[in-house]
């Protein structure tokens, strides 16, 4: 097992990362940290999740956040999918194996994988909106949000939400504000049965491989670690009993990647755009430069007189 | 007797455009103005200060879209009352194989040319095209009303769409206004309404005969254009 998060100090603890250790900001440029932060990653082990949502619990309650009354429509996901106010949702599958013909009860905890690249921040237009630690924490920062919804387009997951009520866009911050002193997010607090389970990156890729052994000793044969390199790894990991298909786990992407459209239309706003338009004004002055104006005459201005007038 | 549209004088002036028409035309430009300002705020990240003349990020996300809506329904305007004129005609083809003389200004050796152009011809039909492709992708990703009625791919598609469409406007927009002050003489036509007559002569010739011969035409009936 791994060792729990220990129970806070009483003691004021100093932040141990902020803005200083920004490696990427959307829309704006940044100098990187020359000393990074070791990366971190929360591992979740589907294997051992019980689906009690006790992770959904401490996410509104850490912070502090009131999710609506919703229905029941015979389903287990609840609220029915992600918003801005449930940065976490536990999404049931039933799966019928066609090996063994077993019911497989598939509960996966979705939310901000914390992509090494991540597409949001890409597509985010808002300088500062959008920033990445160097120890891979994603994080938005709703004051300097517009709203626009970029960040969904760019998302490979469809995590980030809009909310209704402040227009800015919300998702999974990793709890970056327990992190910086020392402790875990929230959901891995809660966890009864440490399927979530906080750590550095090193350590959570190690825990994962004594997992995945273990799960292969016990037949699932295709046990693995949910670490998509399509973009660049992610801070929020998945051990899966089918990792050969991780679609089967309520649609998590095969192989998820940014979207060629929006590394395309960044293309278009960052060069080919600006490009396009200077070319056009510079075209205009040039030929303004050899041609100079289109002068009427006053020979032109006589010609107009006499039609006018009938006597041309 | 003289064309009503017709003002004798020195020089003579012709009237070009009516004052409902240039309104029209004003609302669209500043319009588009404002739309390529706050549009182009929220796609470069060197411009993102724009946001300011709009009062910050949010509000030029509020405000981009309906003032694409306020674009569209006055270029509707515009469209109505210029797309007969703006109808192909077999001088328009010998007009644009003649361009070199069209960039020289040696507008001697072009074809007498109806109330528009070909080149001004060829600007209202791609701002047309280009200002419904914005309208429908804009609206696919205008998401405070309508997010639930397309899929993140489908407004993947329209935000690229949006993007390229607005640039191609942005630039049939600059050879426009570049047109105009080019053309001297031209500007004056949206602003008050008339144009010298030697204008309509040089530019237009065709456009002025029709003028002369409909409204009764000067002392003797002219034959007609071409």
């Amino acid at each position: 097992m791994f060792p729990p998060l220990p129970n806070p100090t009483t003691v004021l603890v100093r932040p141990r990362f902020d803005e200083r250790d920004m490696i990427r900001r959307s829309a704006s440029t940044v100098t990187p940290p020359a000393q990074r932060q070791a990366p971190v990653a929360k591992l979740i082990d589907i294997s051992k999740c019980i689906g009690c949502k006790a992770c959904q619990a401490a996410c509104l309650e850490w912070n502090d956040l009131h999710e609506e009354v919703g229905v029941n429509t015979g389903v287990y996901d609840n609220p029915h999918d992600l918003t801005a106010n449930s940065f976490t949702l536990m999404r049931f599958t039933e799966w019928i194996n066609p090996e063994t013909q077993n019911l497989e009860w598939l509960i996966r905890k979705d939310g901000c994988m914390h992509c090494e690249t991540p597409g949001c921040l890409e597509a985010c237009p808002a300088p500062g909106a959008i920033v990445q630690y160097s120890n891979g924490i994603v994080d938005f920062v709703p004051e300097n949000c517009i709203g626009c919804g970029n960040c969904i387009k760019g998302c490979p997951f469809n995590i980030p939400r809009i909310s209704k009520v402040d227009s800015r866009a919300y998702k999974c911050t990793l709890c970056s504000d327990r992190v910086a002193i020392g402790q875990g997010p929230a959901c891995a607090k809660a966890c009864p049965t440490q399927a979530i389970v906080f750590g550095t990156q090193e350590e959570m890729k190690q825990h994962a491989a004594g997992r995945i052994a273990d799960l292969k000793s016990r037949g699932y044969q295709s046990a693995g670690l949910y670490d998509p390199p399509g973009v660049g790894g992610t801070h929020v990991m998945y051990v899966l009993q089918h990792a050969d298909k991780p679609s089967i786990y309520a649609g998590l992407p095969d192989n998820p990647r940014i979207s060629p459209l929006i590394s395309i239309w960044k293309g278009v706003a960052r060069y080919a755009g600006p490009a396009a338009m200077a070319a056009t004004v510079a075209l205009g002055f040039i030929h303004h430069l050899i041609s100079g104006a289109n002068l009427v005459s006053a020979a032109d201005e006589a010609q107009a007189k006499k039609l006018t007038e009938g006597t041309e | 007797m003289p064309a009503q549209e017709i003002h004798p004088g020195e020089p003579v002036t012709v009237d070009r455009y009516t004052l409902g028409a240039r309104l029209n035309h004003w609302i669209t430009a500043i319009s588009l103005i404002v739309l390529a300002l706050s549009g182009l705020a929220m796609f470069n990240p060197g411009l993102f200060f724009l946001t300011a003349l709009f009062g910050g990020g949010q509000n030029t996300r509020v405000i981009h879209p309906w003032i694409g809506v306020v674009l569209f329904f006055s270029f509707l305007g515009l469209f109505l009352r210029f797309w007969r004129f703006n109808l192909w005609r077999r001088q328009d083809g010998i007009w644009l194989a003649r361009v070199r003389d069209v960039i020289s200004g040696q507008d001697e050796n072009l074809p007498e040319i109806g109330k528009y152009n070909a080149g001004q011809k060829l600007v209202f039909w791609a701002m047309a095209f280009l200002i419904v492709v914005l309208i429908l992708s804009g609206v696919v990703i205008w998401d405070q009303y309508f997010y639930l009625f397309t899929t993140i791919d489908q407004k993947r598609i329209a935000i690229l769409v949006h993007a390229i469409a607005a640039i191609l406007a942005i630039c049939v927009w600059i050879l426009h206004v570049y047109a105009a002050i080019w053309v001297r003489g031209t500007i004056r036509g949206m602003v008050r309404g008339s144009v010298t007559g030697g204008w309509a002569w040089r530019h237009h010739r065709k456009w002025l005969r029709e003028l002369v011969g409909r409204n009764g035409g000067p002392t003797r009936p002219t034959k007609p254009a071409e």
